[in-house]
């Protein structure tokens, strides 16, 4: 149904789409004025921004339309990009992985390591989502944040792979057809993932399971009434998510050719939900909008002064305070709600 | 079995000052819903007062007096100007907020102070070592901190049970709408809850301002294990909070100690140092993980 309303022609030119369509047609271009102004500093930044985008976006998925306000999503994240760092790592050392049986090598393979990423990420998700939806509102943001924090004391105790000081990587990942030190390919590489991963969310939102889950936040006990089992939906939505935020990392791990244990910090947390909150909260495009401003803030604030935070953090607190549904509310209003 | 005993009372010195910070913050969820996450600032603040006071008179006495007065100033303030206007709003609004009052508090004190951390004496007079078990002295100073630790615990107690302020608190972390609706200043009340939880974690920074390094980001750390302790105690949990705090400084003192070595004879001593330490750095995660397995809404549940 929801798909029959988008493409019905009445309801094209919303200004929800025309937010899209901006979004959309300057990220398809930006390439384009990158290799004009021969400022290829523009695609390493917006790269990252994508990525962060991705990640906020899976942290929307469970936050936005769930109802779970994971304050642990640095953790999968970071679980991806340790993939990745691990596996290229042993192709440095020329080392098998020492901690598997038999003699497995690491690879740089990008078609080995990213899957992987997410399938190691998602993994660490069901784990820690099948204990953390055991509980709810104020113990579940406080169980996600100290499961994020073990892994973060973890990997900081794990000698073998850097402990603190962070492991570094033999080079970027190898993908058949893409050359990923190319500034350009790189950069399409993120805007595919968030793309494929932003479609593959708002199928699934469109389907019955994102009924289902929009149901759990807003009344689980309803939804069981109903014959629900809440349990199982709201799990499957926490492990999409840790996949995509596990990608993000994959491909955070690949733009700076370096992991540490930061990745899995609980500001990065904060700042992921931060993200969430200020490009619109429920929505898919604001998620997107929120990551590309924030960092763009800290970019520009930074040139200011080394103490930007002094100024983001009452900006924060401004943005809690007084915008309800953030960037994409600003924009186009109620039609922005979608959680 | 002397390295036991020094190791169960650094244990119980971890869990006293756990508790000083959870008692605040299980205290304001429980009375005002608020998750506040700037209150490891509070603990912060306390600390570097501690250190500017005792710097600046040479009498650390002051500046415990400094710790208290500079926390409890900015707690009644934060709580005027920015954390009451959160108080109905939903979690993660709360939790946003004092994120970006982290952020602030953390960047102000780098402004006054400088990145560099500070480092306060241990005063004279508890500079020695006490040999309360013959053969093995003990610092003074961290007997002094179990002490004071007791105190407040007893205090608390005392206060919330038997005080007319605190039947007033217990009444609001039961139903703070009928409170008001009988007639009690709820705004005022909840200030002063919040006042003297900022107190409590002013007083714990600069209790461990002599025995860890004062710095920007000193109150993270400690925050997020008190999260665990009042996760393990039950949130909003006076009783709880104790419990859970003194079960988390044990846990986490005994296997930094003894966890390394006991898998020593199982594993042998190379593979055992990582993943001994590997295992002490993650076993109050554990225990969290285990006792929430066990009862989803901790040990104490506050009705």
């Amino acid at each position: 149904m929801i798909m029959k309303q988008f493409f019905s022609t009445r309801n094209l030119l919303t200004r929800k789409n025309l937010v899209l369509f901006l979004l959309a047609l300057t990220l398809l271009s930006l390439p384009l004025i990158a290799s004009i102004n021969d400022d290829s500093y523009l695609l390493i930044m917006v790269s990252r921004m994508l990525i962060f985008a991705l990640a906020a976006l899976s942290l929307d998925l469970v936050i936005g339309y769930g109802g779970m306000v994971s304050f642990g999503h640095a953790a999968y994240l970071g679980v991806g990009a340790y993939t990745v760092g691990i596996l290229s790592a042993h192709v440095m050392e020329g080392s098998s992985i020492g901690f598997l049986p038999g003699n497995l090598p690491g690879t740089e393979s990008g078609l080995i390591s990213l899957p992987l990423a997410m399938l190691l990420a998602g993994l660490v998700a069901l784990v820690f989502g099948a204990l953390s939806l055991r509980t709810r509102g104020i113990h579940f943001i406080m169980i996600t944040l100290a499961f994020a924090q073990m892994l973060y004391y973890l990997f900081i105790s794990l000698y073998r792979y850097g402990g603190e000081d962070g492991l570094s990587m033999n080079g970027r990942n190898l993908l058949p057809g893409l050359d990923l030190y190319n500034d350009t390919h790189f950069y399409w590489l993120c805007l595919g993932c968030l793309t494929g991963y932003g479609l593959l969310v708002y199928k699934f939102l469109g389907a019955r399971f994102g009924q289902v889950i929009r149901g759990c936040k807003q009344n689980p006990e309803k939804m069981q009434a109903l014959g629900f089992a809440t349990y199982r939906y709201q799990l499957v939505a926490f492990v999409i998510s840790g996949m995509g935020a596990g990608l993000a990392g994959a491909l955070l791990a690949n733009h700076s050719e370096f992991v540490s244990p930061d990745l899995m910090s609980w500001h990065l947390s904060g700042e992921l939900m931060v993200m969430v909150i200020l490009g619109g909260l429920g929505t898919l495009i604001g998620p997107i909008l929120g990551a590309i401003s924030y960092l763009l803030m800290e970019e520009v604030l930074a040139g200011y002064t080394e103490h930007w935070q002094i100024i983001l953090g009452p900006l924060l607190i401004l943005v809690v305070l007084f915008s309800r549904k953030g960037i994409l509310g600003a924009l186009v209003g109620k039609a922005a709600d979608d959680g | 079995m002397l390295l036991f005993l020094e190791q169960l009372l650094n244990g119980l010195q971890l869990g006293f000052m756990l508790f000083l910070m959870a008692a605040g913050l299980t205290l304001v969820f429980g009375i005002m819903g608020l998750i506040n996450l700037a209150h490891g600032s509070l603990y912060m603040i306390g600390a570097y007062g501690a250190a500017a006071v005792t710097q600046a008179t040479g009498s650390f006495t002051l500046g415990i007096i400094g710790a208290l007065i500079s926390a409890a100033v900015a707690g009644v303030l934060l709580e005027l100007i920015v954390l009451r206007r959160l108080y109905n709003r939903d979690h993660l609004d709360q939790v946003l907020a004092t994120f970006g009052l982290i952020l602030f508090f953390n960047e102000l004190t780098k402004i006054l102070f400088g990145p560099q951390p500070l480092y306060l004496n241990v005063p004279d007079l508890l500079n020695g070592s006490v040999e309360i078990i013959p053969g093995a002295p003990y610092p003074s100073y961290r007997l002094a901190v179990i002490g004071v630790g007791m105190l407040v615990a007893v205090s608390l107690f005392l206060l919330i049970s038997r005080s007319r302020i605190g039947m007033l608190i217990r009444a609001g972390a039961s139903n703070r709408e009928m409170v008001g609706a009988l007639g009690v200043n709820i705004a005022l009340l909840y200030t002063l809850v919040f006042g003297l939880g900022a107190m409590l974690a002013g007083l714990s920074g600069a209790l461990v301002g002599p025995l860890l390094s004062v710095e920007v980001g000193m109150g993270e750390n400690v925050l997020i294990i008190t999260f665990v302790v009042i996760v393990i105690g039950g949130i909003g949990s006076i009783k709880g909070a104790l419990v859970g705090a003194l079960l988390v400084g044990l846990v986490d003192t005994m296997g930094r100690a003894f966890l390394p070595g006991t898998l020593a004879l199982i594993l042998g001593p190379e593979a055992a140092s990582s993943v001994g330490a590997s295992l002490a750095s993650i076993a109050i995660y554990l225990l969290m993980a285990l006792i929430l397995i066990w009862r989803p809404a901790g040990l104490f549940p506050a009705q």
